[in-house]
């Protein structure tokens, strides 16, 4: 019974996220879409994914992490360098941007390995706080990296362009600068299916062997750790998932526009990301896909409001924290849809 | 001498930060939650501190008054409003609705007094004439043939800071509110059946806090004088961290944690890279607390099973 509600549920999400883009694909093709939706669809994707990978550290793991853009940074960064140093060894578009998303995946990955290796040995807020170092350093890493391509391959320096590249030489990664000069392979398809992947690789990480014990260990983690479960292991294995997901978005990003620069991944993308997990409800990866979508156009939507749309986002987002916190509300909703209560203890 | 004057502009600047990091932490002590909208607070403090002297021409004491006035409001009505519907709401939501507060602070300010940068007045400035009879303005003053310059913005900040932290410890520590304080950070339920009004004692933290941020904005603007509405932000973040780097919730911690951040911060600028002092900060974060997990001065609290 309950595996049936789960699996009904994993399955719900598919379709909407299907149905959701076969509607705004034929609506794109068919020019109905307005050009600023039509250049956010992508981005939206990202978001989407960064979403239910912080999910799967916020809401699965049940640890609070406030750098998660810094992982979305390595995957944009590095993604963007594979993409750009194939530009003449591939020549399709889409298998480049296949490559560049592997590429941020994995150097995210391996981040995320090395920033996990203290940060899980830490708790609650203290865990928090350094992961929000640690996106710091990462910002402050990328905007002081040059990496150039020459003859010779990449040469790497910090602080100060030292890469005294040869004539044919690229310069990738220019400090501050960043990256320019990209060329747009991301699409939305491409988006579509990232998003697919990584459902299909939390669904399966959460409904195995796995996923049960990263659970029992955000439940009650001494009482895990008594039963034999190797708690570090576990919790590494959903931060790493978790930051190679979070690279793959942030190449998947940074292929959508031309140029690409480190404080673009700051301490208010992580918030922003975190905001979308809440909203969306922990632990709930359909939440977090319509809540990732929703408040990527909402301050698009109150473009009509001009300068008063930020104001009217962050009221919208006290009023919805005070509404579904709100006891009285609650038992309210619950008397009128009965069936809400069973479906959060299986959820 | 060069490293002396950059101790010293440190000390200051961890100053900012140790009174910064204090409403942080007193706040964390008693309501278990990360303020995130406190760096906000520090900024409506300096822009209402910098109308009442620019605008109004009213004089600096005055405008520091009502810059404390205003943010001790301002505190509590946030705490009324958007914190204490969710007492037993969980830590992210919180969390969240503080963002939510911290963003709400930010585009009102962007609104009414728009994100065109003002220059800060400095308030600690001597008037006098010079040979040639213009009036010129001194912000400090020399020491060693010139070797030494110490401004007095430096000077009143350190003094402001310890002034602070006394009063402070004295309050906590020696009288019936304070003994409220730490009773309440101790075990609310506790403190509630021992005829203690735990809402009033929070939103006294929340108070004090906020009027604490408003001395800082105020501060950190006569040293750093340009005033936008994200200028609480960045400082708001480092002093968290300075919070945390002391050991979050003990006020001789934050004053620690505040003093060595700002002058890691300002050492770091000078001697390794301007640009990744961030970077250096954050990373001597990390450590220390890979070494001390609650902090240099935090108390570890033992899990009971």
């Amino acid at each position: 019974m309950k595996l049936n509600n789960t699996k009904r549920k994993n399955l719900l999400t598919y379709a909407v996220v299907t149905v959701c883009y076969a509607v705004f694909q034929m609506l794109s093709l068919g020019g109905n879409l307005s050009s600023t939706l039509k250049g956010m669809l992508v981005p939206i994707c990202a978001y989407v994914v960064m979403a239910i990978s912080l999910n799967l550290t916020v809401g699965v793991l049940g640890e609070l992490s406030l750098g998660h853009a810094g992982f979305m940074s390595v995957g944009a960064f590095m993604g963007v360098t594979a993409a750009i140093s194939l530009q003449n060894v591939i020549v399709s578009a889409p298998l480049r941007l296949a490559i560049a998303l592997i590429v941020g995946a994995v150097f995210a990955g391996i981040v995320g390995f090395l920033v996990g290796i203290p940060v899980l040995r830490l708790n609650g807020d203290y865990l928090a706080i350094v992961t929000l170092a640690f996106g710091e350093i990462i910002k402050s890493v990328f905007n002081n990296l040059y990496l150039g391509l020459d003859s010779r391959g990449f040469r790497l320096s910090l602080l100060e362009d030292r890469t005294n590249l040869h004539e044919d030489g690229r310069l990738i990664i220019a400090g501050p600068m960043g990256i320019g000069g990209i060329e747009k392979i991301a699409s939305f398809t491409a988006g579509f299916v990232l998003i697919l992947i990584c459902l299909a690789v939390i669904f399966h990480l959460v409904n195995s062997r796995h996923g049960r014990a990263i659970m029992a260990i955000r439940d009650n983690r001494i009482a895990a750790e008594s039963v034999g479960l190797p708690v570090t292991r576990y919790k590494m294995m959903a931060f790493v998932t978790s930051a190679a997901m979070a690279g793959a978005a942030g190449a998947l990003f940074a292929l959508n526009y031309s140029t690409v620069v480190a404080n673009k991944f700051d301490f208010n993308t992580s918030i922003l990301v975190l905001v979308f997990v809440v909203f969306g409800g922990l632990g709930n990866m359909l939440g977090s896909i319509i809540a990732a979508a929703t408040l990527t156009i909402l301050p698009e939507a109150l473009r009509g409001f001009s300068n008063y749309r930020m104001l009217i986002y962050a009221i919208v987002l006290v009023l919805v924290m005070l509404a579904s916190n709100n006891e009285q509300l609650r038992s309210m909703l619950s008397r009128i849809i009965p069936k809400r209560k069973e479906h959060t203890h299986d959820a | 001498m060069s490293f002396l004057n950059y101790l010293i502009s440190g000390i200051s600047l961890g100053s900012i930060y140790a009174i910064i990091a204090l409403g942080y932490t007193m706040v964390y002590g008693i309501a278990k939650m990360l303020n995130f909208a406190h760096g906000d607070v520090i900024m409506v403090g300096a822009y209402v501190c910098f109308f009442a002297a620019a605008k109004y021409n009213l004089p600096p004491a005055i405008g520091i008054l009502a810059a404390v006035l205003v943010c001790t409001t301002l505190g509590i009505v946030i705490e009324k409003l958007a914190y204490k519907p969710l007492r037993q709401a969980t830590s992210l939501a919180v969390l969240i609705t503080a963002i939510g507060v911290s963003y709400f602070l930010q585009n009102a300010a962007l609104l009414l007094w728009s994100s065109s940068p003002k220059v800060f007045p400095n308030f600690f400035a001597q008037q006098t004439v010079n040979e040639a009879g213009k009036k010129i303005k001194i912000t400090g003053f020399q020491l060693f043939g010139g070797q030494l310059r110490i401004s007095y913005v430096t000077l009143v900040t350190i003094a402001a800071c310890l002034v602070i932290m006394a009063a402070l410890l004295l309050f906590i520590n020696h009288t019936k509110l304070g003994k409220a304080m730490r009773a309440c950070s101790e075990d609310k339920g506790a403190a509630q059946l021992m005829g203690i009004n735990v809402d009033a004692t929070i939103s006294l933290t929340f108070a004090i806090g906020s009027g604490l941020a408003a001395v800082a904005g105020v501060l950190l603007c006569s040293a750093y004088p340009t005033l936008v509405p994200t200028t609480g932000s960045m400082p708001g973040i480092k002093a968290f961290t300075a919070a945390v780097f002391g050991g979050i919730g003990s006020i001789p911690g934050a004053l620690l944690g505040g003093l060595l951040l700002g002058v890691i911060e300002i050492m770091a600028k000078a001697y390794i890279s301007t640009q990744m002092s961030d970077a250096v900060v954050f990373l001597v974060l990390i450590v220390v607390l890979l070494v001390k997990p609650a902090g240099l001065l935090g108390k570890k609290v033992r899990e009971k099973v």
